[in-house]
């Protein structure tokens, strides 16, 4: 019955009928196989929007500049965890339209370093339970993710690395030449330069539908009332006795308690508005999608020797990439020289892949750091809180990320997971250099 | 319109960096390998800490036009500066490290 109270209600009242509005937000309010089947029945014309379009307020306890993963993340948990619930997400395009919707979709949490192995594992453990926790289905997929190696030398330090994920509690195998074998066949094992001997696996990784995440987060977020204003640009941050205290945007003036920037990619210019000078430069990064073909792949593998990795979508596309264009970009697009190298890479590890066609190909920007890692923390300003630097590894991270920066803005302290995410780590010579490349962004 | 006439224009400067070497000539972009921001400059040696940390890690990350070294690896090896647009991808001037390069305006 209510299904054909809302279809009749949709299609013949004005929204402002009381009897609408009520099986509106009773049909809103949760996602499931239930309510699919009611929507179903009913031509799926009752679906509501899953978040307001919000007129911003003059002020709030709290604002996030940067409606991606991490902004709308951050907003959540806020809401959800401490009970902040005045708070704008402000966004200069759409909601998911910079890196979170420009990545590769990969999760995993094989990071050596302290710093970083427990921040990654919480995100883990954050991605395991996060469709149950926000009611929306973001195809989480634990899948594997394979980490070749070539040498004695590069299977040593891969043991180091997974010994090292072991004894904080990630999971970790390393598996021989037979056992990647078994598991990825169509590999080029005796290639000539780089013949596979093994690889490190971490079970619990794989992929996630990377759009979902943010339409989940912000659907979650605005529920509980948290406002998402998209088209609004940032255009400066005022400042009354040191303190950042508003906004300037394009649709106005907006004061807050707080400030939390959750931009990465334009982490400088954010930060230079409150006369912050940040230990990083944009880079430009690249990733592709083939024409959509049959199973082929069904776990992550990463080509870390020959810059290139590799898994394959739900919808049958191969998403691959390499490494960084390796200049200073804010152009979300890259040249010809990276695609040819990471097209090369990719045919000396799995030469079947030589007859598909490239679909799409696009570029993000990246926050690189001078030594890879990210920032969750206060800032030298009052009132001003950083998210940023998350090179090439944000998406990973996305659930950690907010759940760590909401918690930072909440207490104005970080958690024992982020505590080590400073701006301050460089002058203090505590640099966590997970590739121990040094401070050259470019080859970070 | 016959096919040819439809094909899009193909323009090297849009797909990929030309940069003028100074000893070498216009060389592409795989030639060389990116050295960073060429505007920071090295303290004293008995510069205090401060000066050094400015200098080994803080960047202005300019959207725009950008200073920059471009170490020509597999031509003459030597270190070209270059101004580029880190927007655009458009380069402005190169020069030799001892050249004062004009940065366009905005």
């Amino acid at each position: 019955m209510v299904y054909q109270a809302a279809r009749y209600t949709a299609a013949e009242h004005p929204a402002s009928s009381l009897a609408f509005t009520f099986i509106q937000a009773a049909l809103s309010m949760r996602y499931s196989a239930l309510s699919i089947l009611k929507q179903g029945l009913g031509g799926h014309r009752g679906w509501t929007r899953a978040w307001r379009d919000p007129t911003p307020k003059p002020a709030y306890d709290v604002i996030i500049i940067g409606g991606g993963g991490h902004g709308l993340a951050t907003a959540y948990y806020l809401a959800k965890v401490h009970g902040i619930t005045d708070v704008a997400v402000i966004e200069k395009g759409w909601i998911g339209g910079g890196n979170v919707g420009r990545n590769t979709t990969i999760i995993r949490s094989n990071y050596m370093f302290p710093s970083n192995t427990y921040f990654y594992e919480h995100s883990m453990k954050l991605w395991e339970g996060l469709e149950q926790d926000f009611n929306f289905n973001a195809m989480v997929s634990q899948r594997g993710v394979i980490n070749l190696y070539h040498s004695d030398a590069q299977r040593d330090a891969f043991a180091r690395r997974g010994n090292a994920m072991r004894l904080a509690g990630v999971d970790a195998e390393l598996i021989d030449a037979d056992e990647v074998r078994r598991r990825v066949p169509l590999l080029d094992f005796d290639n000539a330069r780089f013949p596979i001997e093994g690889g490190l696996l971490q079970p619990r990784g794989g992929t996630v539908r990377h759009d979902a995440v943010a339409w989940g987060y912000a659907r979650g977020a605005d529920s509980r009332g948290v406002d998402i204003i998209q088209n609004c640009e940032v255009t400066g941050i005022e400042m009354k006795n040191g303190r950042a205290v508003a906004v300037q945007t394009t649709r106005g003036r907006i004061s807050a308690n707080k400030i939390g920037s959750a931009v990465a990619g334009h982490t400088s210019k954010i930060a230079q508005m409150v006369g912050l000078e940040l230990p990083l430069e944009s880079h430009v990064l690249q990733a592709f999608v083939s024409e959509g073909i049959k199973p082929h792949l069904d776990t992550v593998v990463t080509f870390g020797a020959g810059h290139f990795y590799i898994s394959q979508s739900d919808k049958g596309g191969l998403v691959y990439g390499g490494d960084l264009d390796g200049y200073n970009s804010y152009a979300q697009r890259g040249n010809l020289p990276m695609m040819e190298h990471v097209m090369a890479g990719g045919m000396a590890i799995m030469p079947s892949i030589g007859r598909v066609r490239l679909l799409r190909h696009w570029g993000g920007v990246m926050d690189m750091t001078m030594d890879g890692s990210p920032f969750i923390c206060r800032t030298p300003v009052d009132g001003f809180y950083l998210n940023g630097g998350w090179c090439y590894g944000g998406f990973k991270a996305t659930p950690a990320s907010g759940w760590c920066f909401a918690h930072t803005i909440a207490n104005e302290e970080p958690h024992e997971y982020n505590r080590d995410f400073t701006i301050e780590r460089f002058a203090e010579g505590r640099m966590i250099d997970e590739k121990g490349v040094g401070p050259n962004p470019w080859i970070q | 319109m016959n096919a040819c006439a439809m094909r899009p224009a193909f323009n090297r400067d849009k797909i990929m960096h030309q940069i003028q070497c100074p000893w070498c000539g216009v060389r592409d972009e795989a030639e060389f390998q990116y050295k960073g921001d060429a505007t920071v400059v090295r303290p004293a040696d008995d510069a205090d800490e401060a000066g050094f940390f400015r200098y080994v890690y803080l960047r202005d990350n300019p959207k725009g036009w950008h200073t920059e070294w471009w170490h020509h690896v597999a031509g003459c090896r030597q270190f070209v500066k270059v101004v580029r647009n880190t927007l655009t991808h458009e380069v402005a001037a190169t020069g030799t490290p001892a050249d004062t390069l004009q940065v366009p305006e905005s």
